[in-house]
């Protein structure tokens, strides 16, 4: 069978099941696509070739005894670096855990392992997750298949570039105000950041804790499904896992969205967006409301304060999180000292950290230092109030609410890095979910000269199921997502840049 | 809103980060910048307004107190800079004086 790589899950899953492929086959596939376009692309900052295949034949062997198998059994997927992984090395894109290997599984990787999927290895992203990017990496930029002088987004872009040039079927992201959507949007991939407390954060490295969230990337809306079935759920390693049932993800596929109310929030629809962008979106509107969907406007009046309130909430909690970074039970130390302890510990994190993480640790330190901590982190949580307060009275007349995920396409590599504040501003439409802890997705919408748009769909907490339904049932009536990027191969005489 | 010199000295300090010259110059100017922009929060109207710690409906989640595996000391010690003795190593807190 000819580019295996090009399945879906969904798709690749049956094969698997009607033993018309083997994980074995499968997985070579996807070891030897990385091999082609990875010189290209760099989504991954460690592979696991040899125990991905070891994890495959265990899958095959298992069929072959006629074992009941799930449907990620098999399957080939990457996981964004920054999700603590047992016997292989936990970077975070950054110097100062380079060498660092968990001593444990993240919940959702022992998940995915119960689950039989076949782990690839770790993608690359910005350091501690703190960028728009992934040029923060400590290591190298990740570059975006549909155009390699593009950045892929961030801060998961490596998960994002991964499932869009084909190297893994599905992967996992962490987005804390956009690093999964945002990333899925400029790669044409399906990227769902589920409600706050859905998915156990226990080993995912800290960045901000009240906002960060696992999700996954994938190239259909059911797949999707079929990930977040497999990391859903109460963790008692987590304290603030939420203790619902998890529904059946797939079964709420409906296939259609009938009768369903959309919102369109008027704040999300100004000045700044691409018009490429925005023609993209009020397509999608139109595709939506043609297959009998009930759209209508609505207002979300503190949006405008949403960025600023993340950039203090976020970076004070990742002031106190980066804190046990000392240089004393793991991680990078400094040689070049011979102070006090103090000394030592400020000139390993001095060496250790890159310019935005120190900038976001500088941040947080200020907002929460004395004089400044009510004008700042307190306000912020405030704020933080109005925004889910908007959010509410939004989801009384509304199932979901759709906009831009991002203002604009992917842009060039360098092109944001001397202003922050610019950066920043790429989420700006999926910040305030992560404020408010609700659920967001963004599915591929169309294209703008070339380069994907994503469409961002919001739903209150626990509206997981309604997104996938409807992303799912846009799916069924476009051709968006199908479409992969022509990611050149470093194979290829001449075409290599 | 410009934030000094000092204030960022004072700053790296909490946040023990030996910062350079040149990165303490950039950092005043930068942070200057962010939070030009971020100081539209004080025009939010957030009289009668609690903060949101949490998004969630929950609070003080208590464990049972119960014993359950954990990793092995060699295991945690395994990436630690400095050991001895089965012990993180590490400098003197104290002067000796």
């Amino acid at each position: 069978m000819a580019e295996l790589w090009r399945l879906t899950i969904s798709e690749a899953s049956e094969l698997l099941q009607r033993r018309e492929i083997s994980a074995v086959e499968l997985t070579r596939a996807h070891l030897e696509r990385i091999e082609q376009v990875e010189g290209n692309v760099r989504a991954f900052v460690t592979v696991t070739e040899a125990e991905a295949i070891r994890q495959a034949e265990r899958v095959d062997q298992l069929r072959s005894e006629g074992a009941e198998l799930g449907p990620l059994a098999g399957i080939p997927l990457a996981i964004k670096d920054v999700i603590s992984t047992k016997g292989v090395r936990t970077t975070c894109s950054s110097r100062i855990l380079e060498h660092y290997t968990p001593p444990f599984d993240a919940t959702v990787m022992a998940r995915l392992r119960d689950a039989r999927a076949i782990i690839l290895g770790k993608t690359n992203m910005d350091e501690f997750a703190m960028g728009s990017s992934t040029e923060n990496s400590a290591f190298f930029p990740t570059r975006n298949p549909w155009d390699l002088e593009r950045v892929p987004g961030g801060s998961s872009g490596g998960s994002a570039a991964a499932v869009a040039a084909g190297e893994a079927m599905g992967s996992l992201g962490s987005d804390t105000g956009g690093s999964v959507r945002q990333p899925g949007a400029l790669t044409n991939t399906v990227a769902l950041k589920p409600t706050y407390g859905r998915v156990s954060r226990f080993g995912l490295v800290a960045f901000a804790s009240s906002l960060d969230q696992i999700g996954p990337f994938t190239r259909s809306a059911r797949d999707a499904a079929l990930m977040l079935q497999a990391i859903a759920g109460y963790d008692p390693l987590d304290s603030t896992s939420i203790n619902t049932p998890v529904p059946d993800y797939v079964a709420a596929l409906a296939g259609d969205v009938k009768g369903l109310r959309i919102g369109v929030p008027s704040e999300y629809f100004v000045e700044g967006t691409e018009p490429g962008v925005r023609a993209v979106v009020d397509q999608a509107i139109e595709t939506l409301t043609s297959l009998g969907a009930e759209v209508g406007e609505c207002s979300l009046p503190h949006t405008r304060f949403g960025v600023a309130a993340y950039y203090i909430i976020a970076p004070a909690e990742c002031s106190a999180n980066l804190a046990r970074y000392d240089g004393v039970k793991y991680g990078f130390s400094s040689k070049s000292v011979s102070g006090s302890l103090i000394d030592y510990v400020s000139e390993t994190r001095a060496e250790g950290f890159g310019p935005e993480v120190k900038r976001r640790i500088m941040l947080g330190a200020y907002a929460l230092s004395s004089g400044y901590y009510d004008a700042y982190y307190l306000k912020a949580e405030k704020v933080r109030t109005l925004i889910k307060r908007d959010f509410d009275a939004a989801f009384e007349r509304f199932d979901a609410l759709i906009s831009p995920t991002s203002p604009s396409v992917a842009f060039k590599i360098g092109e944001k890095v001397s202003d922050p504040y610019a950066m920043y501003l790429n989420d700006v439409f999926t910040i305030p979910a992560n404020l408010a802890g609700i659920c967001g997705l963004s599915m591929p919408g169309g294209f703008s000269e070339g380069l994907p748009v994503g469409v961002q769909l919001l739903g209150p907490a626990l509206g997981e199921p309604m997104l996938l339904r409807i992303a799912d049932a846009f799916q069924q009536a476009t051709e968006h997502h199908k479409q992969m990027a022509a990611t050149p191969s470093t194979k290829k005489k001449g075409r290599a840049r | 809103m410009s934030i000094d010199r000092e204030t960022v000295d004072h700053v790296a300090r909490l946040a023990r980060l030996a910062l350079s010259e040149e990165e303490r110059e950039r950092l005043r100017e930068q942070l200057s910048a962010i939070l030009e922009h971020i100081n539209v929060i004080g025009e939010a109207d957030t009289s009668d307004v609690a903060a949101s710690a949490n998004i969630l409906p929950m609070s003080n989640v208590m464990t049972g107190d119960k014993s359950r595996p954990s990793c092995a000391a060699e295991e945690l010690l395994a990436n630690a800079p400095a050991q001895e003795d089965g012990y993180f190593r590490v400098r003197a807190v104290l002067d000796e004086e």
